[in-house]
């Protein structure tokens, strides 16, 4: 398709950071507005264009599609395209997007330096889901830490350098192991297309013959170690236990709109790369790791899902309980069954909902008492009747409630782990009671009771402003929980060629060993 | 017309949920009770108008992943039109009986728009529990059983004010998913051993899976049994079965008619309906049957005896009710379907005649719920009375023996302990028995001290206690038609010979499957027809000579399916009379020791309390389950939690795992300090980053070159 939709989308959020960068002077109101408003259409038009595309698209072909292609500095290429995996992650950034700005406009310090931060954040998170070539995607991969960094470091709480460089550092570690196995990727493929060229690394196969090397057998060779190197990337961005306690304090030191993009669309990255990566271009890898990552899985679930019990800040068990909800996904990805991906991804999207609606949940009060402490609040159902209402909806998304969002991908990821692994699945399964005790705990000691406490007597229901955020989030939870068939019919077909390419590859992988044993 | 029965309490909770600001509340309340009545009427209409051939019909599209295809759907059979009319029935009354129970509550502000909350969430139980009974796949069954568990949380902790009730709600909530988490494992496996979770394919494989063995967890099993247990602990969940029972007790913290309702009629026998629902697999389960009975019948002698000793008189009928349960699963444990199903319908009708009765006493006095001052109520309230009254005749069973002629618990609960006899299951009957004596003590001690004797307590609720309005009346009324005639009118299709429960089950019978053989032979599976025709001719002729025709066909034809071996509906035809009287007799001496304790010496139980106090304690604490439960389970749990957080992540993780890169950090915050922005960190990294690209592109022009 001769068009350069994509690449329109991406960088149309970077145009007007531009803009406001070189035109917009002045600290004034007016020019806070400004930037708002600019900030607001150009998410707005951009979530419409990708509408576009999305209808355009066609979930049969498990190619890449809306291809568009360029040559760049040094002989290194630009491509960017979209398959069934990737387009929903695309859609999921688009949508929130316009909801992140609109929760922002009680900003008050720096609003134009903050418009320019998520604009830019925009684009290089739309980057990384579009990005056809490894290095392009690394960069995306990497640069899209700068603005949220610079969120947390400049617009967050009282402890944000702390829990920005606990950020940094975190994920940065991770990325110097990808780097280095990138470059031995490239010197092994020869390419750094991804795929749906010639010579891509989709296509490529990675020696996976195992090897000893200073007294260590590494089985599965090249590959595991490649996976590896993948894996302590993706594995942070995830998060997974145990190194997601960056997570909490991330989430609790960023401003809301902040934790709305960590929590709906950061998160997914990791995920992602192991759908993209991890999986198709090192299946013998993935197949030998696979056991390691199930059981930090269930681990991470019923690990975070107790110490979100005996959480005192209402951001920290969210952010736990998104932990949690991680864990279902690395779950569902490696059971390497069409259940399983099908679940995991469908997770990745409807989390990225809920999750973001939890945290604006907790804005629309900590906007009012300036507190995220639990035990400041109480009865709030009181005075705030229409909040109570879409704070239980959600809660309940949160628990996995059939009907709604959150069920279909637990409950597939569940149904795709028990197939491979009983125990794991049984492990995994007790996060649905732990996970309704949590939750509801929450609920209670903010919402429910009586009105006692002096502060909260004059505090106001939500805003229009305020519902008219959460009106699409009700509704994409809600529809996408009755009829999941709009993301399922997209992911489908790509996920069972994932399936099956794996498949083919083990089997590749096995009649190997088996001759080489002869 | 189904869909219609399923979706109007949906637009009536809507309407009453989010239209009552437009239309106001009192036709708000009144939209929700008309749909209500609406469905119900049609329920009566599809029950008698059904016959006996199950249909399938599809609505939306639902899940679908690889092989896995869940449809949105109605599966119309006999079991889905009984559990229509039980739900649809009840749930019309209660949104009636309501106008009256809700007008005035001393938990709100008259200027809170409660009512139309509380109508809008009982339509929307409604709703959920229809889809539960309707589903024709075990993940929309799931969908109504989270459903109901959702609306029970939300009318449970419906004054929210009262930190009592929210505890008893997330506490339902939460005992609730363990079961769920048995009841979704079994789901997982029956995926994965059948490829489906439609009802037709499961019950089609169902004979394959008693020959399978699966590994799960730590051993081999018999992949039928397993399945079977696995669901079975969701039934105990919901059906508030002995280990996962602390719940409901506490669920009466909610307001009357909701116990009534939800935790009576319906929502509590969705476990025996998943069982029932479920039977032919079941019948290819065994041990997992004589689990349940076992279950079945000890949660129904524990809950008697906690029965015996309570005060509060809501807490006494959910002890009861929980006592009721166990006796349906006694029957579905030894494959007496039938018979559950009809104490399921008897028990809906006289269960909530028993609560809206309690509810209309608590309204007269005041929301006083404490049966020590209660006391000679009588002439203060005779309609209530008297209907409590029937209430009581028809739970404890009496009739006259060897007849067909009772109040409606006399011919169901006879009908399983018979049934439990007959499938010689010795513990299940005794237990029963005994369970039945403890059932009508406790009823009549309820009885006794509530409108009997002289008035205790508050001489001014004693002076102001009234009648209740004309709107609660009336249910009380109609539900007392029900606990006298549901027994009698129903009994052939429950549990007469077994052509009448073949013909009412749409179960295909053997004599009928001879006629196919004719007929069908020569057609094109003429073959295997005639097959499985002879097979069922030999087992008929051996049959036809003492007991008639007997149930046939493969599993998931008709609504329930009795294995060829499963002969109790028979055998407890032929029980010996002492063990058909034996229940009457149960009832006898549990009626003259209540007399005896509350009308002719009313300073006994005082006296024997004091005499037996460990005993009584034990009884009036619930056997300790909540303390036991609080100690090995709700106390560990937080610690734990504290302990991962505290040590483990905050110890552990940050401290050693990270230690050097935290190592660091005090340097870099000192640094930070000093440039008093943020900023120098931005450039740091977007060097690092350079750096990388830098590698990058060196090694990849090396490379190409």
């Amino acid at each position: 398709m001769d068009h350069h939709l994509l690449s329109i989308i991406t960088f149309m959020p970077s145009f007007a950071a531009l803009i406001l960068a070189v035109f917009l002077r002045g600290n004034d109101e007016a020019a806070s507005r400004n930037a708002k408003w600019l900030a607001l259409i150009t998410t707005s038009v951009t979530f419409l264009i990708s509408l576009f595309i999305l209808f355009d698209f066609d979930p049969s072909d498990t190619g890449f599609q809306f291809v568009d292609e360029a040559t760049w500095i040094m002989g290194l290429k630009y491509r960017m395209g979209v398959d069934g995996i990737s387009i929903l992650f695309v859609m999921l950034t688009t949508f929130m997007m316009p909801l992140v700005i609109a929760a922002s406009w009680n900003v008050t310090t720096r609003v134009k330096e903050y418009m320019i931060a998520f604009l830019l954040l925009e684009t290089l998170m739309l980057g990384v889901f579009m990005a056809l070539d490894m290095v392009l995607f690394y960069l995306f991969f990497e640069a899209g830490l700068i603005p949220m960094f610079l969120i947390i470091g400049i617009w967050g709480g009282a402890n944000r350098i702390y829990a920005s460089f606990k950020f940094f550092l975190y994920t940065f570690l991770g990325s110097v192991l990808m780097l280095v196995a990138m470059v031995a990727m490239y010197a092994d493929a020869g390419t750094t297309c991804i795929g749906g060229c010639e010579v891509s690394l989709l296509t490529h196969t990675f020696a996976s013959q195992t090897f000893s090397i200073a007294g260590i057998t590494v089985v599965g060779g090249l590959q595991t170690m490649l996976f590896l190197a993948f894996f302590a990337s993706f594995a942070v961005k995830m998060p997974m236990w145990p190194v997601h306690t960056w997570l909490p304090d991330a989430h609790v030191q960023a401003p809301t709109a902040g934790s709305v993009v960590l929590a709906a669309i950061l998160l997914k990255m990791g995920g992602y790369g192991f759908l993209r990566f991890s999986l198709p271009m090192f299946p013998v890898g993935s197949d030998v790791v696979a056991p390691l990552v199930l059981w930090m899985s269930a681990i991470a679930i019923v690990y975070t899902s107790l110490v979100a019990l005996v959480q005192e800040d209402m951001k920290k068990l969210i952010a736990y309980s998104s932990v949690a909800h991680m864990g279902f996904v690395t779950m569902g990805i490696f059971t390497f069954n069409q259940q399983g991906l099908d679940g995991a991804i469908f997770q990745m999207v409807s989390h990225g909902f809920i999750s973001a609606a939890l945290f604006l949940c907790v804005g629309v009060i900590y906007d009012r008492m300036h507190t995220r402490e639990i035990d400041a609040y109480g009865g709030l159902v009181n005075r705030m009747p229409a909040y109570a209402l879409v704070f239980m909806f959600f809660t309940m998304a949160n628990v996995g409630l059939p009907g709604t969002s959150g069920f279909v991908g637990e409950f597939l990821t569940l149904m795709g782990i028990f197939q491979v692994n009983t125990w794991v699945a049984a492990v995994a399964t007790t996060g649905v009671i732990l996970s309704a005790a949590y939750a509801l705990w929450l609920y209670r000691r903010v919402v429910m009771g009586d009105l006692i406490k002096e502060s909260l007597r004059t505090i106001t229901d939500m805003s229009s402003r305020e519902r008219w955020i959460f009106a699409p989030l009700v509704a994409m939870t809600l529809l996408l929980g009755v009829y999941p068939a709009l993301v399922l019919d997209i992911i489908g077909p790509s996920v069972s060629a994932l399936v099956a390419s794996h498949d083919t590859a083990m089997e590749a992988a096995g009649a190997a060993v088996q001759t080489a044993s002869e | 017309m189904e869909s219609i029965i399923l979706f109007a309490p949906l637009v009536g909770a809507l309407i009453c949920g989010f239209g009552w600001k437009l239309i106001g509340e009192k036709p708000a309340q009144w939209v929700a009770t008309g749909l209500l009545f609406l469905s119900a009427l049609l329920s009566w209409v599809v029950f008698f108008s059904f016959d006996g051939v199950t249909e399938q019909i599809p609505l939306m599209r639902w899940i679908e992943s690889g092989s896995l295809s869940t449809d949105w759907a109605i599966r119309m059979d006999r079991l889905t039109a009984i559990m229509l009319i039980v739900i649809t029935t009840v749930s019309s009354l209660v949104h009636l009986y309501s106008f009256g129970y809700m007008a005035h509550d001393d938990n709100f502000k008259d200027s809170e728009p409660y009512r139309a909350r509380f109508f809008a969430y009982l339509s929307f139980f409604t709703f959920a529990m229809l889809m539960l009974v309707t589903a024709n796949n075990l993940i929309q069954m799931f969908f109504g059983w989270e459903g109901v568990g959702v609306a029970s949380y939300l009318l449970i902790g419906f004054y929210y004010k009262k930190p009592s009730a929210n505890a008893a709600a997330i506490k339902a909530f939460v005992v609730n998913r363990v079961g769920d988490f048995g009841f979704a494992l079994g789901i997982f496996g029956l995926f994965y051993l059948t490829d489906s979770v439609r009802f037709d394919d499961i019950f089609a494989a169902a004979p394959d899976l008693a020959e399978r063995t699966v590994h799960f967890l730590w051993a081999d099993w018999n992949a039928a049994n397993l399945i079977a247990f696995l669901l079975f602990v969701g039934a105990m969940g919901k059906s508030a079965q002995l280990f996962l029972h602390t719940w409901l007790p506490d669920a009466m913290e909610g307001p009357t008619p909701v116990s009534a309702l939800i935790h009576a009629a319906t929502m509590v026998t969705a476990g025996v309906f998943l069982v029932c629902r479920m039977s032919p697999l079941m019948e290819f389960a065994p041990e997992a049957m004589t689990f349940v009975t076992v279950i079945g019948a000890t949660t129904a002698f524990v809950a008697a005896t906690i029965g015996l000793v309570q005060t509060d008189i809501k807490r006494v009928i959910a002890y009861s009710t929980m006592s009721q349960l166990g006796y349906m699963f006694v029957a579905a444990g030894v494959g007496m379907y039938s018979a559950a199903m009809f104490h399921l319908l008897t028990h809906a009708f006289f269960k909530a005649l028993l609560f809206l009765g309690a509810g209309s006493v608590i309204h007269g006095m005041h929301h006083e719920q404490n049966m020590n001052n209660y006391g000679g109520l009588r002439k203060k309230i005779p309609y209530t009375f008297w209907a409590m009254m029937i209430g009581t005749l028809a739970i404890t069973g009496v009739g006259i023996p060897l007849t067909h002629i009772g109040f409606a618990g006399f011919l169901s609960k006879d009908a399983i302990i018979e049934s439990a006899y007959g499938a010689g299951s010795m513990y299940g009957f005794w237990l029963l028995v005994v369970a039945a004596a403890m059932t009508s003590f406790y009823s009549w001690r309820l009885m006794f001290l509530t409108f009997f004797g002289t008035a205790r307590g508050d001489k001014h609720t004693h002076e102001h206690a009234h009648e209740s309005p004309m709107v609660m009346l009336v249910p009380l009324g109609v539900l007392s038609l029900g606990a006298v005639f549901s027994g009698m009118v129903f009994y052939n299709g429950f549990f007469g010979h077994a052509e009448y429960v073949g013909k009412f089950y749409g179960i295909p019978m053997t004599e009928m499957a001879a006629a196919d053989e004719t007929k069908v032979e020569g057609a094109e599976d003429g073959q295997s027809a005639t097959a499985t025709g002879e097979a069922h001719g030999d087992e008929a002729h051996g049959e036809e000579t003492d007991h008639g025709p007997s149930f046939a066909g493969n599993p998931g034809d008709g609504a329930l399916y009795f294995a060829p071996d499963n002969t109790v509906l028979e055998d407890a035809h032929a029980v010996h009379w002492l063990v058909k009287v034996s229940p009457f007799i149960a009832m006898l001496s549990g009626l003259i020791m209540a007399m005896w304790f509350y009308i002719w010496s009313p300073t006994l139980p005082a006296r024997l309390a004091a005499n037996q106090r460990p005993l009584y304690l034990f009884l009036l604490n619930k056997w300790y389950f909540d303390e036991i439960y609080n100690v090995i389970f709700v106390k560990p749990a937080s610690a734990i939690g504290r302990f991962f957080w505290k040590r483990g992540d905050g110890n552990v993780i940050d401290g050693s795992l990270n230690g050097i890169a935290m190592g660091i950090i005090p340097f870099l915050t000192r640094l930070a300090g000093r440039a008093q922005s943020g900023y120098i960190f931005t450039y740091a990294f977007a060097m690092v980053i350079g750096i990388a690209v830098l590698i990058t592109w060196m090694t990849m022009s090396g490379g190409a070159n």
